[in-house]
């Protein structure tokens, strides 16, 4: 149970359309990320998926059943939300018990190991823990869950840089051992492209882009050198992302890096160098 | 190893050389084990489809071979393979940008090889001293 179709889902609220018929299909065992701006349907796509609402048309499959209050197909899906939705005034560790009644494969011993590692205090109530450890909480709950598919809301909000390593080196090794679908829904775009497979960008309620990372860098690059000649070199040329500081400029150029023009880059004394995933992002998503 | 995320070369075709350079080094020997795909996509976090790429890529041209249940081996003449490799692309990649900047700075031919031969720059061939 990890494929995960969406088909020609809208979502309105009053005059609103959060979702505009979005279709995707999530191959399963692969991690995603799910890419947007602020406002742009992210979360209500997620919440869709756990038939937290409903949508106002299409379907959602998880290997071709309807989430649609099927409980057997949404015990296999594991929703971290962005909001914390845990009792407040429960301790941690009283917490993990809990969930494990939810969810029967739920690995406490590895909850609790977890939470050691990252310095959580599991005999402390949830309504007394920072931001950070309210996500580590979250986050820790998510990778004990054993859940086939896990939904991953903002997993990283509030973490130190120590913590994020932590949490991105932990997540990778719980998919490597035990292989599952894996949606994650951030912000911090060049900190996840190295860890997504592929990219889901949605806009407006829409789907704009779904693509592997590596077939997306590989069509674009970065050019920079004296602005004259970076002008020079991409006349006729697709560019977004245009950086000045001074008279140097550096420029994404919207073409498949194996098509740049080395020579004349030679001529005009420019450097190459790697598009980057959240450049080509703020572009498609403006 | 060292992935350099900054480069505009593809994740998978740096590590695939960052084992091959690990191959020459001898810190992977011929016929033994080398780090399994999953310790190399924790510690780099990078998914592991694509370490899992950048190794394929050495299985395919038999400088590592699968032993099943077991992992990721160095076969034997490995080294061999990647020095061959290495040799034919040495002059498309190193030689060739070596001219290519040598021009741009009207360095001759000869003042390379004198450059190369003493080890030192142009000064060597000028009279300093000899007055």
């Amino acid at each position: 149970m990890k494929t995960i179709q969406i088909k020609g889902v809208s979502k309105v609220y009053g005059h609103t359309k959060a979702l505009d018929k979005v279709d995707i299909t999530i191959e399963s065992d692969r991690i995603y990320g799910l890419l947007g701006r602020n406002g742009a349907g992210k979360t209500t796509l997620l919440n869709l998926m756990t038939n937290r609402i409903f949508p106002t048309e299409g379907e959602i499959l998880i290997d071709g059943e309807t989430v649609f209050e099927n409980d057997r197909v949404l015990g296999n899906i594991f929703y971290m939300t962005e909001k914390n939705l845990y009792p407040e005034d429960e301790r941690v560790r009283n917490i993990y018990k809990w969930i494990k009644e939810f969810y029967p494969s739920f690995d406490v011993e590895y909850a609790k190991d977890l939470s050691e590692r990252f310095g959580l205090d599991t005999k402390k109530r949830v309504k007394s823990l920072s931001t950070g450890y309210t996500s580590i909480f979250k986050a820790v709950a998510a990778l004990a869950s054993n859940a086939d598919i896990l939904l991953l809301d903002e997993p990283v909000l509030g973490l130190d840089a120590n913590h994020r390593d932590m949490f991105y080196k932990e997540l990778i090794s719980n998919y490597s051992e035990s292989p599952k679908t894996i949606i994650i829904s951030t912000h911090l775009i060049e900190e996840v492209a190295s860890v997504i497979e592929e990219a889901i960008i949605i806009k407006e309620g829409k789907l704009i882009l779904k693509q592997s990372v590596e077939e997306l860098l590989s069509g674009a690059y970065l050019v920079s050198g004296e602005a004259s000649k970076v002008d020079k070199y991409i006349q006729g040329r697709k560019c977004i992302g245009i950086d000045a500081i001074g008279s140097f400029k550096s420029v994404t150029v919207l073409e498949a890096v194996n098509n740049k023009d080395e020579a004349l880059a030679e001529e005009l004394e420019l450097e190459f160098g790697k598009a980057e995933l959240q450049k080509l992002f703020i572009s498609l998503t403006n | 190893m060292l992935i350099d995320f900054n480069s505009e070369k593809p994740i998978y075709l740096q590590l695939a050389e960052a084992i091959e350079d690990n191959i020459l080094k001898g810190i992977f020997e011929e016929e033994t084990q080398i780090v399994s795909t999953t310790e190399i996509s924790v510690k780099y976090k990078i998914n592991p489809a694509t370490a899992g790429k950048g190794v394929n890529v050495l299985v395919d041209e038999g400088i590592l071979y699968k032993k099943r249940g077991l992992g990721m081996f160095v076969s034997a003449g490995a080294k061999e393979k990647i020095l061959e490799k290495r040799r034919n692309s040495f002059y498309k990649e190193y030689v060739q940008s070596l001219l290519e900047e040598a021009a741009k700075l009207s360095i001759s031919k000869e003042d390379i090889i004198k450059m190369i031969v003493g080890g030192n720059g142009i000064e060597d061939n000028s009279d300093k001293g000899s007055k």
